[in-house]
């Protein structure tokens, strides 16, 4: 091959690899590596949006209704609506189109309403699920084939916001009722939306443990996994005012791609550049053990940190006796959509939107949710201990 | 690296001839100064150690990626055999200990396999290595893809894991040898005394001119197909070493092929064939992970690393391009 042939073949492969991620990137980022210079930790994010962010903070605090112990039926500040139009009798067919199986978060999800579905036994007769593998347009052409085969409800997890929202909207005209989970579609049509408290809540509660439990004007290191995903970008806004308020020094802002080798590169580097760091803050728990281990392979001690109920984390955090705190975006809210579903379908009134609480895993409640026997990537709020199959089709 | 320098002098002409060494040593020896004094503790033995220690795997992939490339081939299929083997990895072990050693022997036969398909494809059949290697690197993410349901499962033992992550500790001297480094260090010895071998040179000439070393009896099909089982196997070892530093991931080997071609064109070697030296190849892995730490520690943003590889891809090879005599050969 001649060098002027390899040169092209390169740029083209090049062109390739950046065209080939599968994540769902829905803005543009407003810039990496803002952070670091000048007072506080520079402009806010284009994402942030200061009444959400107070409503979120609001509810983090807020007491919910519903049955105790089970929080995927409990509601934080109940909306009714009506749903006796969509009233008929079962046993019914729901049909789901899920964005995607592609992390462990979604594998424990999904494993999760599946055997939710099994609980409620003949009232449902057919559980018909898509999987869109994370591409937008998949997932349009799925919604579309599910609306002719006769579905009672329609349940989504949608890959990205605004695509899917003429898709979902095209389902609310055929008259079926549509309930939307996880991320959300910009639009009032389904009956309810379902999700915990949300992005703000995660960042905030992170960034103020980390803040409180070290030095004033100590060195944080955040680390974030992609730039200009709404649910991240929330969690991160929502941390720079926590961070701007308790005036920390923030040392850097990083994009780790949810890979544990470069997290590990990236945290080691801030070790030698600047001996210690304080506390770590991460906008997801993909990668806090790799982070975790870059302080001990260093020989130095693991500064504050939060991570997510992902069970290898919350196992360094027992083993290793770490300053640690979890905040979730709990997999039980994959329960709430089937239960919601036939609330609906039985002309009982749901709460919409059907804000879910979003409990923080702490030094007291470590040990509840520590379960030797799942694996390293099993979610502990998975809400799933009481449903058939638990352990094994969680394994 | 003065001593290896000056012991050259005699050997080779003291001019800089494309695909030697002196360039990449001057880059890296700038790079290493700019480093000290942005931070002077950065040659310290412990900061040294655990740099060269996670710089282990990049460094043997561009040793394996140098035998293909000497040879006038490509693999781009590396990175996603990395991720496909920490993948496969996890899951066979299961966090049970005592499967340690019989996945690391699978891991080597896999990778070598990896390699022979790739070498028989391009060789008999004729497909351009960048297609085949590509179709490869396709055939490697949708399969793991589908055998992992799109999420790693299971666990890497300790034992597994601490090839990549533990080191010697309280050595005279230098304090920590990470095992990374031990293992880079008899793969890069193998890989030197294989260069300088029958072999190696055949597979140079292959590079150089195909035609002209068939013609004089070099059986090119071979040593071709031969390269591409190197570059299987050492992505076999990195992976074992990632593996171990940083977990399962599905990440794993993201963007290494580039990394792996980046470092062996910035090390001297010839996209095209027929030029360079595996020592070159290596530490131009080393320079590249050098210059991206430096890049850290000058608060670059991180983004701009595959912008950095590519430029370095074009100008190394327009460097090379505005050098090379017409009618390259064997020199």
């Amino acid at each position: 091959m001649r060098p002027s042939t390899a040169v092209l073949a390169i740029v083209a492969l090049l062109a390739f690899a950046g065209c080939a991620t599968d994540e769902p990137t829905v803005a543009a980022s407003a810039g990496a590596s803002q952070a670091a210079s000048g007072p506080g930790t520079g402009a806010p994010s284009t994402f942030f949006v200061q009444a959400d962010y107070d409503k979120e903070l609001a509810l983090l605090g807020a007491t919910p209704t519903g049955p105790a112990g089970k929080p995927w039926e409990q509601v934080l500040d109940p909306t009714m609506v009506q749903t006796a139009k969509f009233k008929k009798p079962g046993p019914y067919k729901i049909c789901f189109s899920n964005a995607g199986l592609n992390n462990p978060w979604r594998q424990v999800g999904f494993k999760t309403m599946q055997a939710e579905v099994e609980t409620h036994g003949r009232d449902i007769k057919q559980f018909v699920h898509v999987d869109a593998e994370g591409k937008d347009q998949k997932q349009i052409a799925d919604i579309n084939d599910l609306l002719g085969k006769g579905c009672d409800a329609l349940i989504v997890s949608p890959n990205t916001t605004a695509t899917l929202t003429p898709a979902v909207e095209a389902a609310c005209r055929q008259g079926l009722p549509v309930i939307v989970f996880d991320r959300g579609v910009d639009s009032t049509c389904p009956v309810t939306f379902i999700n915990p408290i949300g992005g703000y809540g995660f960042g905030h509660v992170a960034a103020e443990f980390i803040t409180q439990r070290m030095k004033p004007g100590g060195k944080v290191l955040a680390l974030r996994i992609l730039p200009g995903v709404d649910v991240l970008e929330t969690r991160w806004s929502a941390a720079k005012v926590a961070f701007d308020k308790a005036g920390v020094e923030l040392v850097g802002v990083e994009f780790t791609d949810g890979d544990p080798a470069k997290t590990k590169k990236i945290v080691n580097d801030y070790i030698q550049r600047y001996g210690t760091i304080d506390g770590v803050w991460m906008d997801a728990g993909a990668v806090a053990v790799a982070a975790v281990e870059a302080f001990v392979d260093a020989g130095r001690p693991v500064p504050p940190i939060n991570g997510e109920d992902q069970l290898d984390f919350l196992r360094q955090w027992k083993d290793r006796k770490l300053t640690a705190v979890a905040p979730t975006y709990p997999t039980y809210q994959w329960r709430t959509p089937i239960i919601a579903a036939l609330r609906i379908l039985g002309g009982e009134p749901v709460s919409s939107p059907w804000k879910l609480p979003q409990p923080t895993i702490t030094q007291d409640s470590l040990d509840q949710y520590l379960d030797p026997d799942m694996p390293p990537l099993h979610y502990a709020m998975c809400g799933c201990t009481d449903l058939p199959g638990y352990p094994q089709r969680w394994k | 690296m003065r001593i290896a320098e000056r012991r050259r002098l005699p050997v080779r002409p003291p001019r800089v001839r494309p695909g030697g060494l002196v360039p990449i040593l001057v880059i890296l020896a700038v790079l290493l100064v700019l480093l000290t004094i942005r931070q002077p503790d950065f040659l310290s033995p412990p900061s040294l150690m655990s740099f060269l220690g996670r710089s282990a795997p990049i460094i043997l992939l561009a040793a394996g990626q140098y035998f293909v490339i000497v040879a006038g081939e490509f693999d781009l299929s590396v990175g996603s055999l990395v991720t496909a083997q920490v993948v496969v990895a996890a899951r066979l072990i299961d966090s049970e200990p005592s499967r340690t050693w019989p996945v690391i022997l699978l891991l080597l036969a896999f990778g070598a396999a990896v390699g022979l398909v790739n070498g028989l494809v391009t060789t008999r059949l004729r497909v351009s290595s960048f297609i085949t290697t590509l179709g490869m690197y396709l055939i490697l993410v949708g399969a793991v893809y589908l055998w992992s349901d799109g999420a790693p499962k299971g666990g890497l033992s300790e034992e597994f894991r601490r090839f990549g992550r533990r080191a010697f500790e309280d050595v005279f001297l230098v304090g920590r040898v990470p095992y990374a480094l031990l293992v880079l260090l008899a793969v890069a010895g193998l890989a030197v005394l294989l260069t300088r071998s029958d072999f190696g040179r055949t597979l140079v000439a292959v590079g150089g001119n195909p035609r002209t070393a068939e013609l004089s009896g070099v059986r090119v099909h071979y040593a071709k197909t031969m390269a591409f089982v190197l570059s299987g196997l050492a992505a076999a070892v990195a992976a074992i070493l990632i593996g171990g530093y940083s977990g399962i991931s599905f990440q794993a080997g993201a963007g290494l092929e580039f990394g792996a071609i980046t470092a062996v064109v910035l090390g001297g070697v010839a996209l095209g064939g027929g030029r360079g030296s595996v020592v070159g190849a290596m530490l131009g892995a080393l320079t590249l992970e050098t210059l991206f730490t430096l890049m850290n520690f000058y608060g670059v943003s991180g983004a701009l690393r595959s912008t950095v590889q590519g430029a370095i891809i074009l100008l190394a090879v327009a460097v090379s391009a505005l050098r090379s005599v017409p009618g390259k050969g064997i020199q």
